[in-house]
């Protein structure tokens, strides 16, 4: 194997050896976990990483590894919403942009330019504001921030296959548009809009966790990686573990992420076809 | 005393060109021991189809192979020079100053970022002692030469305000003001229209004449090959299968690849008469006028354009008319229009009597089925993720009156025709552009349409593929004998195929008749012209 | 080119002014009585009835909308619920720190990413690629927020070499200001990076195989002659749209930054007026921060024919 390939295929491995993690770990927090991630033991705070308490105890003696877990779970749950949502809005969207052309298009692209102008943390935070603090809002207002992208993407792959000539040939064989969509345009738009949710899914953990640490976020007691990192703040002299414990988390999660992302994107190149 | 014979201006000796088989995989030959020579001032071609080699070697000659490839036997010398030992200083003053190189793509051939008053005096400032002023008045005095228009103000332009056959002239000007001894034109011209080929060719010739400089001209077509070379040598998948004389090498090939290629060139038929007027018409096309929308301004609709332009024309069952012109002159969307896919703005089509805009719902499926169109481009016509046996039957997928085991016979056997059956399962990025093609016109031709529209469908293929697929066409077209309208640019593919011709330009019908007519007494200047550049036809036919 | 300006200012308008009524339209959304919204709860009755006035809200929304908009654009976009203070202050009191930040931030990320991008395609699959590649990964993995605390750890707390918490205006010393800024500007710096570095990467991938290029070494450039003017500016193109793209995001994402080493810039202005229902200030932040956002991305787009003079002729 060439060295290129090598290394691609070591990064699908990396990167499905971390996610994979992440699934186990909230594949069993679903039936166990060594403590109650809510539980506060206000004998035994600030514990540092031992035998009894894998990753330490936070300011409340509450598990860190247990609070991990859930986190894991919360804040997978919400990436996976917001993405949900994203793409199918925004496939809708940019395929009606794509396709239609015209006013349409216009109009559309109006809309999504002048929500991309709005930094999404700041666009979140305003729908939070109005909205209140709870998962739905997150989920709503992160969502919001993320659909013009995938209306970008979707509509510039739309447009370009559009040009292609076996759409032409789908329509002289008299096909109505409804079907050519269907049948040409959607399986071919698949790959970039797969390789972009996996992208998605990344940023939406990110911001998610951002959100938390901000304190905008996931409203405690609930644990999330992000307000975990914020309430480590104040012991961070005492306690180094508690700021790194979740960040770990955080980061080895959105390394697996990208390095999946990445190796799906190799593996769907088009240029592999020709 | 013996004279001392002089050494010749570029010599291969047994060159070995290979993949560096980097980490493990076996290295593979892409060329193999070729050795040849060019005399100064020579006019030389290295002939091959795609795979054969030829832009490698001359990439070799300068030490521009691409990463993943190296020189790994042989020598290239240079007037007795080994280029290969070159250090990268020496090797430096070589490029450009001594040995200068044009490239295929005009597209981007020329850096987009830089004025071309800068890319001209890149080459003069490196290699040569000049002022300011001596560099821009030699650019200009270059500029004049190729027959830019302007030169004073092209020099401040950027490359994208120029055509494809501008760029080639102005890196012709760019190259040559350095005066190599020797210039590789590396298919300098593949990418450019029939005409601009012709001038820039000539052009190439005569500047390399008038500055002693040798011109090894990489190539695939023989046409060119003919009119502007007087050795070649030809390749075929890394080896060298014959050189020598032009003239002996085309009318008298001794090896059977040269034989092929040669025999590839498409050449005219004296059984393709006209067909009878008694024929019924297919297709029937009336000062017919097709516009573009203009570019939507900000609060103002755009203004149109007129691509084609009153154009008349009739095919009748059996017979095969080709519309001949260059590229932007209407013939390809002149095509599209007569099947329904463009809009008309004035004008009328009928298909077997009937005008296509007054066509109820059952007569548009009808005619949906009896008119097809064979696409140009190999690559980008069939749906990347279907098999083909799907390409195929989706023709077929609105035919109500087949049940789905004819269709699927239907489908076998139209593979079979085209010598595909064992491809049906196969996608279409595993296949070459020729079995694509192939498949494309089994898709046309499966529904068993009285007309059948080809777009260029051969310009993309190398020159025997060509005539692989030229031959598939002709066979299903009198086995089925439906219409066909053919579309090209190539003279040469037209005297083979078609019994009548209309040459368009401009959007406009400029003249029309029997090919054969046509052909030895063109009517028109522009036809005239087009016959005149086109080198294929001029070749002689080697005796059979 | 003077073209190419005109209608690239033009088409922001019909942007600006969505923003503006999205803007407007976000606030309205909070249920109840916009009074009590904008004033808050202590309000006395006087007041609320001079604000229902000025709002003008028993008139239609677009008549609001538009006398909100003029109250913009003379500079006037209310006052605090907290504080009292007219929102526009706040807003340009906080604003230089922030801007200080990340316009240093962006510009050494786009030199690193630029510089790296290039080198690594440059020598494509050598042991420089995979290093810039493997660090630009995991950079991109690690949250900018983590990499602020884990700094600030070891080099304000453990090692004690640079202040972390707070912060000393231009005015009073440069010198300690600087130093207050040294580890968020890294932070930035470092995060940033990684995706600049990719982009770059992968453009310069596409150039260096262009003719273009071979045709500059064929001339007998040297690689460093053509690696600057024919690659380079060709490479950059892209990744300039994705600095204008990062300037925007940062804007955003400096929030969590400020957050960290507690530094009274805009990004935190916003969360904690969020955080006390605000909503003056939290309208204010926003208008303000998509309009920069525009105005960046505008001259970005303007900067963009130096690279690429195709643009300027569509």
């Amino acid at each position: 194997m060439s060295l290129r390939l090598r290394h691609a295929g070591l990064n699908a491995i990396l990167g499905m050896a971390l996610v994979g993690a992440l699934l186990l770990t909230i594949g069993i927090g679903l039936c166990w976990m060594p403590y109650d991630p809510l539980a506060i033991d206000l004998a035994h705070p600030l514990g540092p990483p031992a035998w009894s308490h894998w990753f330490g105890t936070d300011e409340f003696g509450r598990d860190v590894l247990s609070r991990s877990m859930l986190g894991a779970r919360i804040s997978v749950l919400i990436a996976l919403a917001t993405v949900s949502v994203a793409i199918a809005l925004g496939t809708t969207l940019g395929l009606l942009a794509g396709y239609l052309r015209g006013w349409t298009d216009r109009l559309l692209m109006m809309v999504t330019d002048a929500v991309l102008a709005f930094p999404g943390i700041l666009l979140a935070l305003a729908l939070i504001a109005v909205l209140g603090s709870s998962n739905g809002s997150i989920i709503l207002a992160l969502a919001t921030a993320y659909t013009p992208s995938v209306v970008r993407v979707v509509r510039g792959t739309v447009l370009s296959i559009r040009e292609r000539e076996f759409i032409e040939a789908s329509r002289s064989a008299g096909d109505s548009a409804l079907a050519t969509i269907v049948r040409h345009i959607l399986p071919n738009i698949l790959p970039p809009v797969v390789v972009l949710a996996t992208s998605l899914f990344g940023w939406a953990m990110l911001s998610e966790s951002a959100l938390s640490f901000l304190g905008v976020g996931v409203p405690p007691p609930a644990p999330t990686w992000g307000n975990m990192l914020s309430a480590s703040r104040p012991y961070m002299d005492v306690a180094g573990w508690l700021s790194i414990v979740p960040g770990l988390c955080i980061a080895g999660t959105l390394l697996g992420i990208n390095l999946l992302g990445d190796a799906l994107r190799d593996w769907l190149d088009p240029r592999r076809q020709s | 005393m013996i004279a001392s014979v002089p050494a010749p201006l570029l010599r291969f000796d047994g060159v070995r060109i290979e993949t560096s088989g980097r980490s493990g995989s076996a290295p593979q030959t892409l060329l193999e021991g070729l050795s040849f020579e060019i005399g100064a001032g020579e006019f030389v071609a290295v002939v091959g189809e795609s795979g054969s080699g030829k832009t490698l070697a001359a990439r070799a000659i300068l030490s521009l192979l691409p990463s993943g490839v190296r020189q790994s036997a042989g020598r290239i010398e240079l007037e007795g020079r080994d280029l290969t030992q070159l250090g990268t200083l020496e090797l430096r003053k070589v490029r450009g100053a001594q040995i200068g190189m044009v490239f295929q793509e005009p597209m981007v051939s020329l850096n987009p970022a830089i004025t071309i008053e800068r890319q001209l005096a890149e080459g003069m400032r490196l290699h040569r002692q000049l002022s300011g002023d001596e560099i821009r008045q030699r650019s200009v005095a270059m500029l004049e030469r190729v027959r830019i228009a302007d030169p004073a103000c092209c020099l401040k332009s950027y490359p994208h305000e120029f055509s494809g056959g501008m760029r080639q002239r102005i890196m012709l000007a760019s190259v040559l003001l350095l005066q190599p001894k020797l210039l590789i034109a590396d298919e300098p011209t593949t990418a450019l229209d029939t005409l601009s080929q012709r001038e820039v060719l000539e052009l190439m010739v005569e500047l390399a004449r008038d500055n002693g400089t040798a011109v090894l001209l990489i190539t695939h077509d023989l046409g060119l090959v003919a009119r502007y070379t007087e050795r070649a040598i030809v390749l075929e998948k890394g080896r060298l299968m014959e050189s020598g004389p032009t003239g002996q090498i085309l009318s008298n090939p001794r090896n059977p690849y040269t034989r092929r290629l040669v025999e590839s060139l498409p050449r005219g038929r004296a059984d393709l008469a006209a067909v009878p007027i008694t024929a019924p018409t297919v297709l029937e096309v009336r000062k017919v006028c097709i516009e573009y929308p203009g570019r939507l301004g900000l609060f103002r609709p755009g203004i149109p354009k007129r691509v084609v332009h009153g154009v008349d024309l009739e095919v009748r069952a059996g017979e095969i008319v080709a519309v001949v012109g260059a590229s932007g002159s209407g013939k390809s969307t002149l095509g599209r229009a007569v099947l329904g896919l463009k809009p008309l703005a004035a004008g009328t089509v009928r298909f077997n009597g009937v005008d296509l805009s007054r066509m109820s719902a059952a007569q548009r499926r009808q005619f949906r089925r009896s008119a097809q169109l064979v696409f140009q481009d190999p690559y980008s016509s069939l749906d990347p993720r279907l098999r083909v046996r799907d390409i195929v039957a989706a023709t077929l997928r609105h035919a109500d009156d087949l049940h789905a085991t004819e269709k699927r016979a239907r489908v076998q056997a139209i593979l079979e025709e085209v010598g595909l059956a064992s491809f049906a399962d196969r996608f279409p990025h595993q296949m070459s552009g020729g079995q694509r093609q192939r498949v494309a016109i089994a898709r046309a031709v499966v529904s068993r349409p009285r007309l059948v529209v080809a777009d260029e469908p051969v310009s993309a293929l190398d020159v025997t593929i060509q005539q692989q697929v030229l031959a598939l066409l002709q066979k299903l077209q009198s086995q089925y004998g439906f219409a066909c309208l053919f579309i090209t640019h190539d003279l040469a593919v037209v005297r083979q195929i078609a019994a009548r011709v209309i040459v368009m330009s401009g959007g406009v019908v400029v003249e029309e008749g029997l090919v054969s007519s046509v052909f030895r007494n063109p009517g028109n200047k522009y036809t005239r012209e087009l016959l005149e550049a086109t080198p294929a036809l001029h070749v002689a036919a080697p005796p059979r | 080119m003077l073209g190419y300006i005109f209608k690239r200012l033009l088409l922001t308008l019909p942007t600006l002014l969505l923003v503006s009524v999205a803007v407007f339209l976000i606030i309205r959304l909070i249920p109840g009585d916009p009074a009590l919204v904008l004033l808050g709860e202590g309000a006395d009755a006087a007041s609320l009835a001079g604000v229902r006035a000025d709002l003008g809200l028993d008139r239609p929304l677009p008549v609001q909308f538009v006398s909100w908009l003029e109250h913009a654009l003379k500079g006037d976009l209310g006052h605090s619920i907290v504080s009292g203070e007219p929102v526009s202050g706040l807003i340009l009191q906080h604003f230089g720190l922030t801007a200080a930040v990340v316009l240093a931030a962006v510009t050494l990320a786009t030199l690193i990413g630029a510089t790296a991008g290039l080198a690594a395609a440059w020598r494509r699959n050598s042991a420089i690629d995979l290093a810039v590649v493997g660090a630009a990964t995991v950079v991109l993995a690690v949250p900018s927020f983590w990499l602020g605390l884990l700094l600030l750890l070891l080099f304000g707390l453990k090692l004690g070499w640079l202040p972390f918490v707070g912060y000393v205006p231009f005015s009073e010393s440069a010198t300690q200001a600087f130093a207050f800024l040294v580890l968020p500007i890294v932070t930035l710096t470092i995060t940033e990076s990684g995706v600049l570095t990719r982009m770059m990467r992968a453009s310069s991938l596409d150039v260096l195989e262009l003719d273009y290029v071979t045709h500059a070494r064929a001339k007998g450039l040297s690689e460093r002659t053509v690696l600057t003017r024919h690659v380079f500016p060709n490479a950059f193109a892209p990744t300039l749209t994705l600095v204008g793209l990062t300037l925007g995001h940062l804007l955003g994402g400096i929030a969590v930054i400020e957050t960290v080493f507690t530094l009274p810039g805009l990004g935190r202005l916003m969360v904690d007026s969020v955080l006390s229902r605000d909503y003056p200030v939290v309208q204010g932040c926003l208008l303000f921060t998509a309009v920069v956002y525009v105005v960046v991305n505008l001259l970005v787009d303007l900067c963009y024919p130096i690279f690429d003079p195709r643009v300027t002729a569509r």
